[in-house]
């Protein structure tokens, strides 16, 4: 999985939860709380959604990490490759 | 033979617009099966019996919009439908054997008409038995009904079970909106709200709770769980107000008919934000006797439906005292208005890190903010007072919530 299908899959995720917002013209870096307006059950929805389709298992602790979208694709991506390859 | 009417869904609801049919003369129903689907002020609500049994007529064409209380359906009740299915001719078509059901006055153009009774046809006793709205959802879903377990009579699946089958499968709900229309649901809470500060004498308190207890025991229990099952913070202050409600009952109830008439459950009425600028209060039916974990996923699963559009019909009647959190984000603390007929509403401001003193010490602590807007027609402050302090309280104990 490339990280641009990881991309793909997390700008999918965030469609389903917020339907009208403009992902591609979002900025990567910011906060989607309030970039996107989701709140604590959206975000768990979308953990819920990562959890199921990919099998990472993504810790609570961890969440702030995965808070904008490049940092939950570098997470996914990182997760994903437990072997530690980049 | 029992009479599916149109329900009441909120004290300034006068009609209702029927939209679609879940199920046909014939068709076997339980009690809290989805049959109808009602066009409201408030957006498009799933509507459920609560008679068990067959359909035997459909009295209300789609699209018409009739008062309250007219009869929409006659449900045959299961006994009466047993001898009904010994393969016999049709009952007589006798008038209704409940004189007190009002003529049907549709109030508009068009004229609720009685469809044809259709020949009836025995349900071969073989058959699994599966509940027209369950049999629709499994569909929806790609569900084999050959793969849930029924727990109705018999073996009969009810649409629970095949929500219970689906389970963590849904994680996303379908975003189909339902008939959601955002302006229609602004005018109805604006004509709530308005009503609320007309006719209830609100009087506002608020109260501070250190929660620190209660984040990190959520820390500590979500540490072990899958995203499935893990609960958020929010969920704690909704079942310590459940249980204080119930200790409390003058904030649990209605207030109907210039009388205060305390509720026997606790239905608490979760204020869920609709993107794009609607508001609903469904209720989460019995809270206080729901285990954390289960009023988690009851409060999941009703967020998801509220936002697609899905609400049911009981949902929107029964909630007892509402509670509105902010979350996360946004500010400390909110005074709600109460939804009428209603008689308390509790708010919950998001946690902050506060300097706070404990034996004399000063340390942070995360802090909430809770209040109370209550009816004055029912309770006072010190009533109230009491009332926080005991939701309070039980915050500090979240293992025993």
């Amino acid at each position: 999985m490339t990280e641009g299908d990881i991309r793909k899959m997390v700008e999918e995720e965030l469609n389903n939860i917020a339907p009208e917002a403009d992902l591609a013209s979002l900025d990567p870096t910011a906060d989607l709380r309030e970039a996107i307006d989701i709140d604590s059950m959206d975000f768990l929805n979308f953990i819920t959604a990562i959890h199921h389709r990919l099998g990472i298992d993504i810790p609570e602790i961890d969440y702030p990490k995965l808070i904008s979208l490049k940092g939950a694709v570098a997470y996914i991506a990182a997760h994903l490759k437990p072997a530690g390859s980049a | 033979m029992v009479d599916f009417l149109m329900p009441s869904l909120g004290a300034d609801m006068e009609a209702g617009t029927l939209v679609e049919w879940l199920v046909k003369p014939g068709d076997w129903v339980r009690r809290g099966d989805v049959v109808a689907v009602v066009e409201t002020q408030k957006g498009a609500i799933e509507i459920e019996t609560f008679q068990s049994g067959q359909i035997d007529q459909i009295l209300v064409d789609l699209k018409s919009k009739v008062p309250v209380g007219t009869p929409l359906a006659r449900i045959r009740s299961e006994g009466e439908a047993k001898l009904a299915a010994v393969p016999v001719a049709p009952p007589p078509i006798t008038p209704a054997p409940t004189p007190a059901v009002p003529p049907v006055a549709p109030v508009v153009e068009r004229p609720a008409v009685t469809l044809p009774r259709p020949p009836v046809t025995p349900t071969p006793a073989a058959r699994a038995r599966v509940s027209p709205a369950a049999r629709r959802l499994a569909e929806e879903r790609g569900i084999d009904l050959s793969t849930v377990t029924g727990s109705g009579p018999d073996g009969a699946i009810t649409y629970a079970d095949v929500e219970r089958r689906i389970g963590a499968a849904a994680v996303m709900p379908e975003r189909k909106r339902g008939w959601l229309d955002l302006s229609a649901m602004r005018t109805a809470i604006a004509a709530a709200m308005a009503r609320s500060k007309r006719e209830i004498p609100h009087y506002y308190l608020e109260h501070q709770v250190d929660i620190t207890a209660c984040e990190h025991w959520l820390a500590e229990k979500n540490a072990s769980l899958s995203p499935d099952n893990r609960l958020l913070l929010g969920a704690l202050p909704v079942k310590a107000v459940a249980l204080a409600a119930r200790r409390n009952p003058a904030f649990n109830g209605f207030y109907r008919d210039n009388k205060f008439e305390p509720a026997q459950a606790v239905h608490i009425g979760v204020a869920i934000a609709i993107r794009g600028g609607g508001l609903a209060a469904p209720a989460l039916h019995d809270a206080d006797q729901l285990s954390l974990d289960e009023l988690m996923s009851h409060m999941r699963d009703l967020v998801q439906r509220t936002r697609a559009g899905r609400i049911r019909g009981s949902e929107m009647s029964d909630p007892t005292i509402t509670v509105s959190s902010l979350g996360e984000r946004g500010v400390e603390a909110l005074y709600g208005i109460i939804y009428p007929p209603q008689v308390a509403i509790v708010g919950i401001g998001k946690a902050v890190v506060r300097p706070w003193v404990i034996d004399g010490a000063i340390g942070p602590r995360s802090v909430i903010t809770v209040t109370l807007s209550g009816d004055h027609r029912v309770s006072d402050g010190h009533a109230g007072a009491l009332f926080l302090a005991e939701i309070g309280k039980l915050l500090q104990e979240p293992d025993k919530l």
